[in-house]
């Protein structure tokens, strides 16, 4: 299980429309911090930024470090604005638009999420 | 004018402009009518800054009107260009060469001074010139357009000003200087010496004991050479005196006023004349037999006239003044104040001289060195202010007051010169006579929270600027006692620096980040002040780090409780306390790393690391480590990292302590302390010091009587030895200072902070420290001994309940749906172990992973 290798269909991301997955409860979530789900090869990091089901979802890739890591940042808010930092460089990303609060010709994917009967859901 | 009394201030130089400015204030202006006649064809304007006319400063710079219509805006009524030339004191009327005639109810007479030109044949050539007005300046720059040579008869204050004016205007520059040294009256031989190398240093060429006996003219009566008593030669095309001044008392003397033998209009502590509808200040005054050449006690006297003249209910009186001066003379600093000279009996005076660095310092301390007379600095003033301030209060001097003036050694503080030790009474301007209370007040009530703002508000720093510097220190000072100063705040969700962060938590008792900022910040927090909190939570509890209310506080190394590296896998380093390694927990390392494929280097902290490991390998590497005696090391943690050990009197033949049992004694003391940033120490067993014990945050080295105790070195970025705190110490005095030792560095230092700059900026130094861990002066020391003790005591290894507590295990994965490990993190290999591979060599997989 350490080693554990992906199923191969897991990555092998396959362009059809896109459609909504469970991935966990909220709460597997902890408040005010994010975690990796893994979408028909996609990795998206979803956030938690409160103890509410307010749940925001963008890629977990981080075009800095080139690693996927956003999910490992520290969530909180930069005037208001809530957001998630990268661990590895810092940079700061907005959690509703993807849009990076450092350089802003940065932007990453989001994804819609929804809590449904207590299931967090994907659209990816 | 409605009927009122008249007042007519005769001369509108800056005294002059400063007595109608304090009229104003006063609200003289209410009660009398004001008219001022102005021989010179513009306002007042600064003489001090003269000089800098010939940088590029335009006669508006030098302006002394806060705006143009200051005069007529407050009803002073100017005679502009107009020259006073007769006073009546029977009428009470004073002419002027326009021929106007007025009457005056109160006279004043600012009329200055003027350069004096000594008696010298052919003193009248073409190409002479005095330094004093603008007018003086414009003529002096048409004629230098024409020359390459110009000398500056006059090695005093205003000589040197005068020749950093013809070098600027691209002259070869001469001073000659009638006594043998420079400045004769505010620097002493050995500053004088230093001056002149640091002038001629500059291009200018000084020569001192010449008697100039002639100015030798061309046959077009322009100025040909200088020569001298000893009969040596000068050719110039240009020569300007400065000689000193004489009053311009030719007026009063007409006037019948009582005179001084050698001028000067004779004035009381009133600053009133033999007629007592007449006042005179400034250069023109003389009070006890002396003239005062500054503009310091020249401002002084307008303030006093003006109270004499109002009726102030407690005026101001002028007893003398201190002839104190700091100007900067074509960039080299000089200052001189007091008793410059020693001239008071029984004395003593310090001195220090750096011919290499060129700077001369020297006091002049009363007979019982408590208190300072006086002083000279050249080539480095900077200390001035606060110098000048200890001999206008009177302030009790430090023990051993040369460390006034020495250099201050590497990792040292400067003695006690902050401006705490100043009085509120203590006089910070004397120009404009502003105290360092008003200037307090313009900080504190008027929130001025610059230099800038302070100036306009208080007028400080505006005379002679010699004030600025101490002006700064001050700010400086009162914003950090009024808990203002931005910059110190952790970030936007908290007011507050991290060590009132701490105050905070620790007085509440707050127990949770959520706490914290519901009743002291705002916001949801951010990557600044929540790992600060973590970390002093940390430090005051001691839960562990991963619980749920603490884990998202948490940066990414202790929220996986290893060290994120750039393909975001992690290293993993586990304790090796004192770098003493049994053969089995080697060959656990090596297997461990052989499983997982890791990459494995030896630490400088006599430790092993091992890279390359995934999120979710972290606990299975972490059980198998903890299987072999292993237990976290802390490297991700702003916390204890390793005590660094020599081997010790045990093996070495040199050794006198037992280096390798006190190192993990201690390491095992401390592992686990969260503080304001890593901490890194060392024992080494005798004073060859292998263990690099003074490059640590504390460092402890074996002596015959036991160890001596340093700390606040640092390696990495600024390397700075570590300093002795106490000497021939026992284990338990070891542990008990360092158990101080450390808790008041988590107390106070800011976020990020090591402790060799946390020391660098404690007020007091090394002495300080020690009055506080050794002496206890704060009464802390049983606290910061009870605080650590906690810590100790509630020490957990942080790998080990991660690993058993579900909840917490939990978070070790790569996917919240799925056991799948990244498939992005790829390993090639290099050297025979594995290395991330480049983004070349993953290309084909990265580009079906990273989003478009």
């Amino acid at each position: 299980m350490n080693t554990a290798t992906a199923p191969a269909e897991a990555f092998n991301a396959v362009a059809t429309a896109a459609i909504w997955t469970t991935v966990c409860t909220l709460d597997d979530l902890i408040p005010r911090t994010g975690a990796c789900a893994l979408v028909r090869g996609k990795q998206i990091a979803v956030v938690r930024p409160n103890d509410s089901d307010q749940l925001y979802a963008l890629s977990n890739y981080d075009p800095f470090s080139k690693a996927f890591v956003i999910s490992r940042g520290i969530v909180g808010d930069k005037g208001g604005i809530p957001k998630i930092t990268s661990p590895i460089y810092k940079q700061g990303f907005d959690l509703r638009s993807g849009q990076c609060l450092d350089d802003p010709t940065v932007k990453l994917p989001t994804y819609p999420v929804r809590v449904v009967n207590g299931q967090v859901e994907l659209l990816a | 004018m409605i009927s009122q009394k008249n007042l007519v201030v005769i001369g509108n130089g800056m005294v002059g402009h400063r007595f109608l400015e304090l009229a104003v204030e006063a609200g003289l202006n209410h009660s009398f009518n004001i008219i001022t006649f102005c021989e010179e064809p513009r306002y007042a304007y600064d003489r001090v800054y003269l000089s800098s006319y010939f940088s590029g400063k335009t006669a508006e710079d030098l302006s002394l009107l806060s705006k143009p219509d200051y005069y007529q805006a407050n009803g002073i009524h100017v005679h502009l260009g107009d020259k006073a030339t007769l006073i009546d004191r029977a009428a009470k009327t004073v002419t002027s060469a326009n021929g106007v005639t007025l009457s005056y109810d109160v006279l004043v007479l600012a009329t200055g001074s003027f350069p004096f030109v000594p008696p010298i044949p052919g003193n009248d050539a073409k190409g002479c010139f005095v330094y004093r007005t603008i007018e003086d300046l414009d003529a002096m720059k048409a004629w230098a357009a024409k020359c390459t040579t110009g000398v500056v008869i006059g090695g005093g204050l205003l000589g040197l000003e005068c020749a950093s004016a013809l070098k600027n205007m691209g002259l070869k520059t001469n001073v000659v200087e009638f006594a043998p040294r420079l400045m004769t009256v505010q620097v002493d031989d050995g500053g004088g010496a230093l001056l002149k190398n640091k002038i001629e240093s500059l291009g200018v060429k000084v020569h001192l004991n010449k008697s100039t006996t002639n100015i030798a003219k061309k046959d077009d009566g322009t100025v040909d050479k200088l020569v001298f008593a000893d009969k040596s030669e000068l050719p110039t095309e240009m020569v300007v005196f400065s000689a000193g001044i004489r009053p311009r008392d030719e007026l009063a003397k007409s006037s019948g006023l009582l005179m001084g033998q050698r001028g000067g209009v004779v004035v009381d502590d009133n600053c009133r004349t033999s007629d007592p509808a007449i006042f005179a200040i400034g250069e023109v005054a003389l009070h006890q037999n002396r003239i005062y050449g500054l503009v310091a006690p020249g401002y002084h006297m307008a303030k006093v006239a003006v109270d004499a003249i109002g009726g102030a209910p407690k005026p101001a009186t002028f007893t003398g003044f201190h002839m104190s001066t700091k100007l900067k003379l074509m960039g080299v600093d000089v200052g001189s104040f007091g008793d410059a000279f020693a001239a008071t009996p029984g004395s003593h005076v310090v001195a220090f001289t750096d011919s290499k660095n060129e700077v001369y310092k020297k006091l002049v301390l009363s007979p019982d060195r408590k208190t300072l007379l006086g002083g000279i600095l050249v080539g480095d003033a900077s200390t001035y202010g606060s110098l000048h301030q200890f001999m206008l209060n009177k302030v009790a001097l430090p023990p051993n007051p040369e460390d006034l003036i020495l250099p201050v050694r590497d990792g040292g503080k400067p003695v006690g010169m902050g401006p705490e030790h100043l009085p509120d009474a203590a006089t910070i301007c004397s120009c404009h006579n502003v105290t360092k209370g008003t200037i307090c007040d313009a900080i504190t009530q008027q929130k001025c929270m610059e230099v800038g703002a302070i100036k306009s508000c208080t007028k400080a720093g505006t005379g002679c600027g010699s004030c600025v510097t101490l002006m700064k220190d001050i700010l400086k000072y009162e914003l950090k006692r009024a808990g203002v100063e931005v910059k110190n705040h952790v970030c936007e969700h908290f007011p507050y620096s991290r060590q009132e962060l701490y105050s905070l938590v620790r007085l509440h008792s707050h127990k949770t980040f959520e706490a914290l900022i519901a009743a002291h910040g705002t916001g949801l927090g951010c990557e600044i002040c929540k790992p600060t909190v973590g970390s002093i939570l940390a430090s005051a509890w001691n839960d562990h780090i991963l619980e749920k209310k603490h884990a998202p506080l948490q940066d990414t190394n202790d929220r996986f409780l290893a060290n994120i590296q750039r393909d975001g896998t992690y290293s993993v380093i586990p304790r090796v306390a004192g770098g003493e390694i049994t053969p089995d927990q080697l060959i656990a390392l090596g297997v461990v790393a052989k499983k997982y494929n890791l990459y494995s280097k030896i630490t400088g902290g006599q430790r092993v690391d091992l890279f390359g490991a995934r999120v979710e390998q972290l606990p299975f590497i972490w059980e198998e480590l903890i299987a072999a005696g292993f237990e976290s090391g802390h490297a991700y943690g702003k916390a204890l990292r390793t005590v660094k050990s020599c081997v010790g009197s045990t093996w070495c033949r040199f050794g006198v302590q037992d280096a390798v049992g006190l190192a993990i004694t201690v390491e095992n003391r401390y592992k686990g302390l969260r503080s304001p940033h890593k901490l890194k120490s060392a024992v080494s067993g005798c004073a060859r010091e292998c263990a690099e014990a003074q490059s640590k945050d504390f460092g402890i080295i074996a002596t015959d009587k036991g160890y001596n105790l340093y700390v606040c070195g640092n390696g990495g970025m600024k390397p700075q030895h570590a300093q002795l705190l106490a000497a021939d110490l026992s284990e338990a005095e070891v542990i008990k200072y360092t158990d101080r030792f450390l808790m008041f560095y988590v107390r106070t230092a800011d976020r990020l902070e090591r402790t060799a700059w946390w020391f660098n900026k404690l007020d007091g130094g090394m002495d300080y420290l020690k009055d506080v861990i050794l002496n206890d002066k704060l009464d802390i020391c049983a606290e910061l001994e009870r605080e650590m003790q906690h810590v100790v005591d509630t020490y957990q290894d942080e790998w080990k309940t991660a690993v058993n507590d579900p909840q917490k295990r939990k978070q070790f994965r790569a996917f919240i749906n799925s056991d799948a490990a990244d498939p992005s993190v790829v390993m090639a290999s290099e050297r025979g172990q594995p290395r991330p591979a480049t983004w070349d060599e993953k290309v084909e997989i990265m580009s079906t992973l990273v989003p478009t």
